[in-house]
């Protein structure tokens, strides 16, 4: 059931991208950006904890999961910080994304050539 | 010819996308990339008898891996022409901006080129993401008490 959820969600969060893409003059930049404030703002109040305990790594998959990832690593420490914790614990969950991201980019770059 | 009709004439030409077509395979790729992160995660967890967030971390790493290379090998660019926004909504899209980034800018030098342009793409979604995880958070801990 679950991969059901996670393929029908996954799959919705592309569809509607898609059909942003298509109709409106937006480029890939402004709905990853859009979908990134929307994933925040859906955890606000715990929508985006449910989508994950369904749907899985369905949830976790779509940029959308960037948001929810960024504000739980802020309010875990702003619990225990108060407001200050925000600018702390703000990278605490996607820093293993962004460092890997990173540092494989580098290296690529090293020993490859750009293919056009 | 005024402005008008030529913009009119602009439009006419301007190949429509097939919309219908288009949405179709972003949902059917994107679903086939979510239940695959979903067993790739259930297989992390008996594999390396992990919880299953890490495993979720684990999964995300992986895509980004991979997202990485085939971006180098020119390949990620050829199937986003095909299936559109399945490859550039979930976080493999994140993975070939800086990488792609990284590779066009490396003639332009280490610190000017890569350096410089990493974020070039990657960074408007940290940018956005960290204002709204402030703007948010706050408002959270005003009216929720944290």
């Amino acid at each position: 059931m679950i991969y059901l959820n996670a393929f029908l969600f996954c799959g919705t969060i592309c569809l509607i991208s898609q059909l942003i893409l298509d109709n409106t003059k937006l480029t890939p930049g402004h709905v990853t950006s859009l979908f990134v404030i929307i994933g925040a703002f859906l955890d606000i109040f715990g929508i985006y904890d449910k989508f994950v305990l369904y749907c899985g790594a369905g949830a976790i998959i779509p940029i959308t999961s960037f948001g929810h990832l960024l504000i739980h690593g802020a309010m875990d420490t702003a619990s225990k910080l108060g407001p200050l914790g925000l600018a702390f614990g703000v990278f605490n969950l996607t820093s293993a994304g962004i460092s890997i991201a990173l540092v494989s980019a580098f290296i690529l770059a090293l020993i490859l050539k750009p293919k056009h | 010819m005024n402005n008008k009709e030529y913009q009119k004439l602009v439009k006419k030409h301007t190949p429509k996308p097939k919309v219908g077509k288009n949405a179709a395979i972003a949902f059917f790729i994107g679903g086939l990339l979510g239940s695959f992160s979903e067993l790739l995660q259930e297989l992390y967890g008996l594999w390396f008898h992990m919880p299953r967030k890490e495993a979720g971390v684990l999964v995300i790493l992986t895509l980004i891996l991979i997202a990485s290379i085939l971006t180098a090998l020119g390949i990620f660019d050829v199937a986003v022409a095909k299936v559109k926004s399945a490859l550039i909504i979930p976080i493999t899209g994140f993975a070939h901006s800086i990488t792609s980034a990284a590779l066009e800018y490396k003639t332009e030098g280490f610190v000017l080129g890569i350096g410089a342009n990493i974020f070039k793409l990657a960074g408007t979604v940290i940018l956005y993401g960290v204002v709204a995880v402030y703007f948010f958070g706050l408002l959270r801990i005003l009216i929720m008490g944290g």
